[in-house]
Order: C-alpha cells, then sequence, then structure tokens
C-alpha cells in the first residue's frame, strides 16, 4: 500500500541534537536526544514513528522543523539542504506542525479565527482582511468546524475540535510536510478515530506529507506506511508498515510489538508477551555500544563496545543491531 | 459461604453539586463483582467510570455525593454506613490505585516511610515488623535491591518503578478487591506490559477481584473476565470480555469496536462514532447516546432503554435488541432493578 512517489521531499542524514544539562556549579553534560539518526520521508508518504517517552522522538520532529537548532547533521527539503535564516522561513512555509496537547498549544487569549489565521499573518499569505477572512473560513470548513465558531475561544471547545484547530492552523499556508507530534494521544477513542479518518482524507486531498510521531503503535500502523522505531536517541529499526508489525528484526521491536495490548480476548489471552526486564536508561549515562544492551537477553561484548551501523537486512528493512541473522 | 457475591452495587446515583447545577455522574449503576474476579469498566472520559470506583470508596470531592443506591461488601451496607466504618473498608478490604504514579506517593517521604505507613495505619505492627513486610510487599512487586529502594524518594524512581510501589502499598493489607484507576495509562508499552502481567500473577497468587477501570479496549481483552461498557453515567453493556468483544449489542459498543484501528484496519477508513461526548448538564430524556447513535429509532429520543438480557451472561440497554429480538425471540426484558441474573 505503498503510496509515497519515488520523489524524496524530506531528507534527515546523521542528525544530532544535544541538550546542555546542568549537573553541577559550572557542570553541565550534554544530553544526547538525538543521535546520528538518518531517515528519508518520501512525497505524499506518512512515516510513523515510534518509541518509548524520552526516546527522542518528538525532538526529531521538532529539530527538522528547525524549532531547535540541530547540533550536527543536515536536513533536506525538497532536495535543497536547510541551513541559514531565510531557508528556515522558506521551510516552514512548507512544513508545519500538529502538536500533542490540544488544551496547551492553542492560546487561551486568541480567538480561534486569530490562532488559524497567525500563520497567514506571519507570512503575509493575503492581500487584504476580506481574503484573511475568506481562508480562515475555508479552512474551518476543511477540517469540520462550524465557521460560526470562527470569534470563538479555545477553551469553548472540547478535545478533539481543539485538535481540528490546531489542524486547521497547519494547513493554513498549504504545506507539503507536516510533523504530527501525538495528535490523537491526548483525545477519547470515539473522537480519536475521527481525527485520524480527517488525517487520512487530508492527505488523499492535499498530497501531504506526513512524519506521524506517536506511541500507540496500533494507531501508527493503522496511518504509517513505514514505520521507525526509535530507543535513547537512536534509530533502531525502519521498515515497511506491515513488515515491521509482522516481522520485527530488532530485540526491542520484537518486545515492543509484542507488548501492545490487542483488543481482542482471545487473541490478547493467547498473546506470548516479551516483556522486558528493567527501565529505560536515562540518556544522561546511556549505556556504552548499543543503547538496547542493558535489557536485551541477546547482548554480548561486541553490543557493549561499538553501535551497530544501521544497516539494510532485507530489501527496505533497515535495523541496527549485532547480532542480525545470528538470532 | 452463601451464593452472595464479594461486592454487590444496585442502582448507584452519583452527583456532583455545582454551580451550574446538578451533574449525574453515575445514573443507575448496577454490577455484581465475585471473588477472584477481574471486572472491566470502560469508558470515554466523563463516563462517570472513575466515579463508580470513588463512590466505592467514598472518597468524592467535597462536592459529590452518592444520591442513592446501595453497594454491599460481603453483605454489609456500605451507603451511608458512615466514615468510621469506611476507615476499616479502605485499605483493608478495598484498595485502589490511581492513574498518575507521579502524584499519588508523597515527594518529601521516603518510599519506605510510605509504605510503612499505610501498614501500620491498618494492622497493628511494630514499626521493625512493618518495615519487614514493606520490604516483603516490594519483593512481591519485584521491585530489585528493596532495603536500598526503602530509603530513596519517589522522584528517584521511574514511572515503572512508582506504580509498582503503589500496587506494594494497595496490597499490603490484603484487601480482597483491588481497584486500578488506568493503572497503566501513564506508562509505555513495554513497563504497561510489566505492570499488567504483574497485576496479573499476583491477582492469581493472592486470589483477590480486581476492577479494571480503563478506556483501552486492548487492556480490558488482555485482563478481564467480564466487562462493564459505560457512557454518560449508566452502564449500556455488561457481559463477559468475549461475548462483548465478539458479540457487542449496543449500538455505543458496536462503534467503539469499530473505531479502534487494529493491525487488519491498515490502509481502510475507519468508521468513527460521530459527534461529540454528551454535555452532562444537559442530558437528553431518552437514551444518552442517541445523538450519536446511527441507528437511532423514535423511541429512543424519548425514553432510555432498561437493561434486557441478550443471554446468561450478557445484558445491554437498546432498543435495536428489541427490534432484532422479535424476530429470533431470544431477548427477555429484565423486571426493574436487575435482581434476576444472580
Amino acid at each position: 500500500m505503498n503510496k509515497g512517489s519515488d520523489k524524496t521531499l524530506v531528507d534527515v542524514r546523521h542528525l544530532k541534537q544535544y541538550f546542555n544539562i546542568n549537573t553541577g556549579w559550572f557542570r553541565s553534560k550534554p544530553l544526547k536526544a538525538v543521535d546520528d539518526v538518518s531517515f528519508s520521508i518520501k512525497k505524499g508518504e506518512t512515516l510513523g514513528l515510534v518509541g518509548e517517552s524520552g526516546c527522542g522522538k518528538t525532538t526529531v520532529g521538532r529539530s527538522i522543523l528547525h524549532l531547535y537548532k540541530p547540533t550536527g547533521g543536515d536536513v533536506f527539503f525538497d532536495g535543497r539542504p536547510v541551513k541559514s535564516k531565510a531557508d528556515i522561513a522558506e521551510l516552514r512555509k512548507k512544513a508545519t506542525m500538529v502538536f500533542q496537547d490540544p488544551y496547551s498549544s492553542l492560546n487561551p487569549r486568541m480567538t480561534v479565527s486569530d490562532i488559524i489565521g497567525e500563520p497567514l499573518d506571519i507570512h503575509k499569505a493575503y492581500s487584504n482582511r476580506a481574503e484573511r477572512q475568506e481562508r480562515i473560513l475555508e479552512l474551518m470548513d476543511q477540517v469540520g468546524l462550524n465557521s460560526e465558531h470562527a470569534s470563538r475561544y479555545a477553551h469553548e471547545f472540547s478535545g478533539g475540535q481543539r485538535q481540528r484547530i490546531g489542524i486547521a492552523r497547519a494547513l493554513s499556508l498549504n504545506p507539503e510536510f507536516i510533523v504530527c507530534d501525538e495528535p490523537v494521544s491526548a483525545l477519547d477513542v470515539s473522537i480519536q478515530a475521527q481525527v485520524i479518518n480527517m488525517f487520512v482524507e487530508l492527505q488523499e486531498k492535499m498530497d501531504l506529507t506526513y512524519l506521524f510521531i506517536a506511541h500507540d503503535i496500533l494507531v501508527v500502523r493503522h496511518i504509517s506506511d513505514r514505520i521507525a522505531v526509535m530507543y535513547l536517541g537512536k534509530m533502531v529499526e525502519l521498515a515497511d508498515a506491515a513488515e515491521i508489525y509482522n516481522h520485527p528484526l530488532h530485540p526491542y521491536t520484537q518486545s515492543l510489538m509484542s507488548a501492545v495490548p490487542q483488543p481482542d480476548p482471545i487473541v490478547a489471552k493467547a498473546n506470548k508477551r516479551i516483556v522486558l526486564t528493567g527501565d529505560i536508561p536515562s540518556p544522561l549515562n546511556a549505556p556504552s555500544g548499543c543503547p538496547f544492551r542493558t535489557r536485551c537477553k541477546y547482548a554480548c561484548e561486541r553490543c557493549a563496545e561499538s553501535m551497530p551501523e544501521f544497516n539494510e537486512a532485507a530489501p527496505g528493512h533497515f535495523v541496527a543491531c549485532h547480532r542480525i541473522g545470528e538470532i | 459461604m452463601s451464593n452472595e457475591p464479594l461486592l454487590k452495587v444496585r442502582d448507584l446515583h452519583t452527583s456532583f453539586f455545582t454551580p451550574a447545577g446538578e451533574v449525574k455522574a453515575v445514573n443507575g449503576v448496577s454490577f455484581n463483582l465475585e471473588r477472584g474476579k477481574v471486572l472491566g469498566i470502560v469508558g470515554e472520559s466523563g463516563s462517570g467510570k472513575s466515579v463508580t470506583a470513588y463512590s466505592i470508596m467514598q472518597i468524592l470531592a467535597p462536592t459529590g455525593k452518592i444520591v442513592s443506591g446501595s453497594i454491599k461488601l460481603d453483605g454489609q451496607e456500605l451507603v451511608g454506613a458512615g466514615e468510621p466504618v469506611m476507615k476499616t473498608v479502605r485499605g483493608n478490604k478495598i484498595s485502589i490505585i490511581f492513574q498518575d504514579p507521579m502524584t499519588s506517593l508523597n515527594p518529601t517521604y521516603t518510599i519506605g516511610h510510605q509504605l510503612m505507613e499505610a501498614i501500620m495505619l491498618h494492622t497493628n505492627r511494630t514499626k521493625a515488623q512493618a518495615r519487614e513486610r514493606a520490604i516483603e510487599m516490594l519483593k512481591l512487586v519485584n521491585v530489585n535491591d528493596p532495603e536500598k529502594r526503602m530509603n530513596q524518594y519517589p522522584f528517584e524512581h521511574s514511572g515503572g518503578m512508582r506504580q509498582r510501589v503503589m500496587i506494594a502499598m494497595a496490597l499490603a493489607c490484603e484487601p480482597d478487591i483491588l481497584i486500578a484507576d488506568e493503572p497503566t495509562t501513564a506508562l509505555d508499552v513495554t513497563i504497561q506490559a510489566q505492570i499488567l502481567e504483574l497485576m496479573k500473577s499476583l491477582q492469581e497468587e493472592l486470589g483477590m477481584a480486581i476492577i479494571m477501570i480503563t478506556h483501552d479496549l486492548g487492556v480490558v481483552a488482555q485482563m478481564c473476565d467480564e466487562v462493564i461498557v459505560m457512557y454518560a453515567g449508566s452502564i449500556c453493556e455488561q457481559g463477559t470480555a468475549e461475548e462483548i468483544f465478539y458479540n457487542p449489542k449496543h449500538e455505543y459498543t458496536k462503534g467503539l469496536m469499530k473505531s479502534i484501528p487494529t493491525a487488519d484496519t491498515a490502509g481502510s477508513k475507519l468508521e468513527p462514532i460521530t459527534g461529540t461526548p454528551i454535555d452532562l448538564l444537559n442530558m437528553p430524556d431518552g437514551c444518552p447516546f442517541a445523538p450519536r447513535c446511527s441507528n437511532a429509532m423514535k423511541i429512543c429520543i424519548k425514553q432510555a432503554a432498561s437493561r434486557m438480557r441478550i443471554n446468561e451472561e450478557h445484558f445491554a440497554a437498546c432498543w435495536m435488541n428489541v427490534k432484532d429480538g422479535i424476530q429470533n425471540g431470544t431477548i427477555i426484558n429484565e423486571p426493574e432493578g436487575g435482581e434476576s441474573h444472580e
């Protein structure tokens, strides 16, 4: 079901994002939130990005849009590198973001029409007030909001409707690429399905490309063409959605996929879960070599010595594990 | 022992009296909980699932009040029993663990202090005995190095560890019932798997009953023997997990099942429930789900359906069953109060 074309829209190479954390007086330590991550997204494709909290998936999304200045590595958008301020301004017209929390990502002192119209104001995307207003109403209509509510404030809406406001804002400049950062995880199941369907419909209509970040694997499996798995700042596996769901290669992905609670009593009760021992280590004290080795039952000496390369184990199936083929 | 269920809730009504009016958060809920069973309560936010649990424990916010109904624990009536009786129930007979392990522990005391406090409050153990018991409980929930953990503060523990401590605290007095209010919602998938596995094995080991409150149908499928589906304060469907998942008989449950993404839905459209959740201040006269129901009939808007028996282990409150039932004659309308399934 790969609906992506052959044209690469977003190309991320060796992206690094470190944050300095103060550990004492005049002492600080880099927190490697994202460490040497490379991937590309084709035009019209949805790339799902999964991983546990603190693994760096949100940071990847934000670094691509240069909401943080990347510590290292390159981001290419539509074949052009994003470097200078002018590049970034240009990028943000074509690439936008939908945030996780529909409660804190909308300014409570702005009306809905001002929230949706703000990107238009910033990028001066209209010639007169009437045109601006027309565009706002068109956007509200597009995401299924009643355009009569344009002068209301965000708190007057339910969670699902607020997320629609956030999506309308992201769509206002006719972007090509949207980073969706956990856009449905704060929503109830019945509302979640409405919003997921809207993402799919908008993609078909506007030929959008998504980076869909979520921790709910069934949601990501539903919407994505390909899925990437991150662990402690590193990308450990990347493959076609069905392939990675049914035949995960990395031991971490295997346990992650087996831990997904299946909404089916017979399947769920018969399911053999690979339950990991221990917790995810702190990214400030990441283990040497492979970050997963402290919880991996296949770990050997080699895993402590060096980080495995991110190699293509099967066509289109990338994995970073020393023991691929042995286990 | 008679055949009396461990916990018997009948026609429970709990309301919150707010300046804007009375919010009927729980509206006529009845169910039984047998010893050693896992009962799941599912529903969206605002459906009354947590308020049902808080009503059983009588730990409602000051504006909340049990308006009517009966909650019998082992034959003992709890509604109106008063605070002294409830103090002997909470922690000893019924324990609760909350969604957020980050905020349910006191950040200024050590884990050990908080565990021992709970143990000494409910049993007449000495401090040394309580300490011993606390370490034993931490071992039971697979906390490694429990002696060291006893002297640590909550911030030194991860989310999964804190939830284990909460479970240890809840189980310290060997309650008959453990209420778990969204116990894994704040946790990651792999940690969630650890905690659920732990709860299941402890439940089998200690033989307690669990009320599992969650919105995650996957968790319900994995853990529960019986399931209650709630919407807008009322039970819309109740039955064994298999019946609810494979043979849903309420339009809301059917909609819920269709709207969750699974491995098979990839590439196709989900079938969401239209509309937005109901405003509890403006409840309609008829079935609360009728405004969002695609099969709503005239009667649904006028009058809410009562509990109907689908079979021995399955009940639903939906008029669609009458429509279907007239054809195959399997539906028997239950008498008031829902007593007949005992």
